[in-house]
């Protein structure tokens, strides 16, 4: 029915989207880091992590899901950097098993290793995991060290797998910029989420500790992304070349794209204003909004305009597109009959999400709880 | 690309790793969540607050399994890509689509619901945790049919063609993915022997408090429900579990042969009931193939073909061949198959250069072989056997095991009706001990499955040597021995907390 290239675009919009979703989602990661920073006593540090334990779920299925549309939809990218990029995809699962446990094991008794031992897993999920979330994110923009043969098999060029990006200032901002935005909306989420004074009177020092480092990489890697030169194929030979100034040239021919990025980083920060000197629950609908509207087209420009979405610094013309790396078209046709669902989905989340949060949580309630994390 | 044996043997080792700590998990899982929805639909009725209780405190139990089969869930789907990027490739896309919509149907409804099952008790109607409760319920096992699919398409793959210009299989009929034969029945299987554990895993708990004379009301409710639960699916699997062997016989006669030890094929081949395997015996020799057995004559012919009289190939008539029975040798299989091989690279190699008259040649070569094209990446004939020992006790144990439990609920059930299960120490002591077997009957049943059907990764199409993905393999021997440490780590965590629930009892005492 479709043609075979505007039902890529539609799956790499789809994935962007998911992407996006997950990128707000990771407030539950953001906010796992500041179980010592927010709270001060063991009620406190409770609230916190019963607040982050209803929703923790739903960010591990966004990951989930990130990561099947991906094999769906894009095989190729999903065998060539996941099985290439080993060392930093394996680090990132570690980083998301230990998630999973901790919220339930944390207050347990004969939890064997101690409440402390599950709190520094937290940390470190919320810490490594999301950091080299953005490092792998990056390399869509910067590059990774991949070959793909005339059978569209592949192999890693560099014995470390994958962790060579760490080596690269871009890639490494890209991640921080993650935990630290992580951070912020974990901040206004507690705001929207928790009713104790003592909690929320310390929200405005995190913000502003968390969004200036933000702010200042975010300008960064905003401005890289711009100005660097990108790699773009000829869809008629399937041939990669350079083009200078790649995305800003994207921008250019497409400025509603550029107008839908400014607008989310408006929100975003009215969303942190509002937090910060009216100490608003509604802030992180507001920064949340910006968020998946920013991320969205920052990962949706990978894949319009004959961009190259994952180019390869080991030889440029195995560098994956949308066009060379994407399921058949009667796969990626049955799939997109599939995705009608994503609105009954995020129809019965926000139901739900609004009916369980319709109180805000307290000491009292989570004390009063049988089952409480 | 060609890959080291000892770089297979570890990306399998992971990847089984992996599963089996999966499997711990998960049958529980799909059971319990249909036992507690039912518990919690007679507290809807009755609004009796003892069955409220009940409710909470199989939910918490619940809750300790849930997270840990989620996360490694999460890294099972990761690992195609990670340690099988060439499977990923070759058969991506038909294996990436139920995937894909397992998390889309399944993973957001269980993880949506799951929060309101267990918080929501004071913020949502009574009507409305229930339904919570049962879309939990169905949600994993929704999760558990998609993945399924994918594993049942992996046995006998459907569906799809080989496009040679990208080199991979390509999905041209969606419906025969999802409703092919050996996918429903291996679905109906793995579900129905999940209910049979969740309620063996009630049963032994409640028969603990009866055998301690603690908390004997709530056990003995407990232990009825679970009873009654466990022998409707214990039906349920046996039944299944003979359409299951239907379809390997039909499928994967290799793994059939293995299962039974059946070298030499005959007609009206019979069932081994127990025996012991002859560890000296070489594919094609006279040695027998047992120590000593004890068999069941015609049973497997039935079994496999539901015709007592059918001929079952063994494992010499699937290698070196059999005429008479017109079944190719693994060797001659092999030279079709290399056939494909070469006449796919030759196609490409010809297409790049231009030379269109060569290029259409090697299409057609290709095209007449492409059948047996996995067997050209196979090197020796006997690569084409599983491990037999293993497949072969793997599926004893479990037939042993699962008939065994029909036994035990029929007993617990009949004394519970009877109002004389608190009084039958033996009983209640065989109900304790019985889980342990439960956990182990269904390792088996993955064992034979996987280990039974080497060394494919898809049946016939793509064998485990050439679908791994191309890293060193001292990488994949350190994420190894990390996940090995790990996964051993919060499994002790998690079986000394659930003790510690256990005897905390429901009352929290």
């Amino acid at each position: 029915m479709f043609e075979l290239i505007t039902l890529q675009q539609y799956w790499w919009l789809l994935v962007s989207i998911i992407g996006a979703m997950f990128v707000f989602m990771t407030f539950v990661q953001g906010g796992q880091t500041l179980l010592y920073t927010l709270a001060k006593t063991e009620d406190e540090r409770d609230v916190l992590v019963n607040s982050l334990g209803r929703k923790w779920e739903l960010t591990f299925s966004s990951l989930v899901m990130f990561g099947g549309a991906l094999f769906a939809a894009f095989p190729l990218f999903y065998a060539v950097s996941f099985g290439g990029a080993y060392y930093v995809w394996m680090a990132i699962l570690f980083c998301f098993i230990i998630q999973a446990v901790a919220y339930e094991y944390r207050k347990k008794p004969d939890n064997v290793y101690g409440q402390r031992f599950y709190e520094i897993l937290l940390y470190i999920n919320g810490t490594l995991g999301i950091f080299l979330i953005g490092v792998a994110l990056a390399t869509l923009y910067s590059g990774a060290n991949f070959e793909v043969n005339e059978m569209n098999l592949s192999h890693w060029t560099t014995q470390t797998y994958g962790l060579e990006a760490l080596l690269n200032p871009f890639n490494l901002a890209f991640g921080l910029m993650l935990v630290f935005l992580a951070r912020v909306q974990a901040a206004l989420y507690f705001l929207n989420n928790i009713d104790e004074e003592s909690i929320t009177s310390r929200v405005k020092k995190v913000l502003i500790n968390n969004f200036v480092p933000f702010l200042v990489l975010f300008l960064y890697v905003f401005g890289t992304i711009l100005f660097q030169t990108g790699y773009i194929y000829d869809s008629e030979t399937g041939k990669v070349t350079e083009e200078s100034m790649k995305f800003l040239n994207t921008f250019l021919t497409h400025p509603s794209l550029l107008l839908i990025i400014l607008a989310g980083v408006g929100s975003l920060l009215y969303g942190v204003y509002l937090g910060l000197i009216k100490k608003d629950t509604k802030a992180i609908w507001f920064s949340g909004l910006g968020t998946i509207l920013a991320v969205t087209i920052l990962l949706f420009i990978l894949g319009i305009h004959n961009s190259v979405y994952y180019p390869s610094l080991a030889d440029l013309q195995s560098s994956l597109t949308i066009e060379n790396s994407s399921g058949s078209h009667y796969t990626l046709s049955v799939m997109s009959v599939v995705s009608l669902l994503v609105p009954i989905v995020l129809g019965y989340i926000v139901y739900i999400w609004r009916s369980m949060d319709a109180t805000k949580i307290t000491i009292d309630e989570v004390k009063s709880d049988a089952h409480h994390y | 690309m060609e890959h080291t044996e000892l770089l297979v043997d570890y990306s399998r080792a992971q990847f089984a790793l992996t599963a089996l700590y999966h499997w711990i998990f998960v049958p529980l899982t799909l059971g319990l969540t249909f036992i507690i929805a039912v518990m919690e639909t007679i507290y809807f009725k009755t609004e009796d607050d003892k069955y409220k209780t009940i409710t909470k405190f199989w939910m918490g139990l619940l809750a300790i399994n849930f997270a840990i089969g989620l996360a490694t869930g999460i890294i099972m789907e990761f690992e195609f890509g990670t340690n099988w990027s060439n499977y990923s490739w070759i058969v991506g896309d038909i294996f990436g689509a139920p995937l894909a919509i397992e998390g889309l149907m399944a993973f957001f409804m269980e993880s949506t619901f799951f929060a309101v099952m267990f918080f929501g008790w004071d913020k949502v109607s009574k009507k409305a945790h229930l339904t919570s409760t049962w879309l939990v319920a169905i949600g994993s096992n929704l999760s558990a049919l998609w993945i399924l699919i994918a594993n049942g398409w992996m046995q006998h793959p459907v569906g799809m063609t080989f496009n040679p210009d990208s080199a991979r299989n390509e999905m041209d009929n969606f419906w025969e993915v999802i409703f092919n034969p050996n996918a429903v029945s291996k679905f109906l299987h793995t579900i129905s022997s999940g209910y049979v554990l969740a309620s063996l895993f009630v049963i032994s708990i409640s028969a603990w408090y009866l055998l301690k004379k603690r908390d004997t009301a709530f056990a003995k409710k407990s232990i009825v429900i679970a009873a009654s639960f466990g022998l409707i699916s214990s039906i349920l699997m046996l039944s299944t579990g003979d359409e299951s062997a239907h379809q390997v016989a039909l499928n994967q006669p290799m793994k059939l042969a293995a299962m039974e030890g059946l070298y030499k094929g005959e007609d009206r081949a019979g069932i081994v009931a127990f025996g012991l395997l002859e560890s000296e015996k070489e594919i094609g020799d006279e040695k027998d193939p047992f120590k000593f057995m004890f068999e069941i004559p015609g049973a497997l012919s039935f079994l496999g073909y539901h015709d007592i009289n059918a001929f079952v190939p063994g494992i010499d008539d699937l290698i070196l061949g059999n005429k008479e029975h017109n079944i190719l040798s693994v060797k001659e299989k092999m030279v079709i198959g290399k056939k494909a091989v070469t006449a796919l690279s030759d196609y490409k190699k010809y297409k790049k250069s231009g030379n269109t008259e060569e290029m259409n040649r090697a299409l057609e070569i290709f095209k007449a072989n492409n059948h047996y094209m996995g067997y050209g990446y196979i090197k020796n004939p006997e690569d084409a056997l599983p491990d037999v020992a293993l497949t072969f006790y793997s599926f004893h144990i479990m037939v042993g095991a699962g008939s065994w439990f029909l036994v035990l609920f029929i007993l617990v059930l009949y004394f519970s009706m009877k109002n004389e299960i608190a009084n039958k120490t033996w009983l209640l002591r065989l109900g304790v001990v019985t889980l342990p077997l439960g956990y182990v009957a269904q390792e088996c049943g993955w064992i034979v499955a996987e280990v039974g059907r080497q060394p494919w990764a898809i049946q016939d199409l793509l064998p485990v040597g050439m679908a791994t993905s191309n890293v060193a393999t001292t990488s994949v021997m350190i994420t190894f021995w990390l996940f090995a440490i790990l996964f051993t780590t919060l499994l002790i965590a998690e079986i000394k907390i659930m003790l510690t629930q256990i005897k905390m009892g429901p009352e929290g005492h």
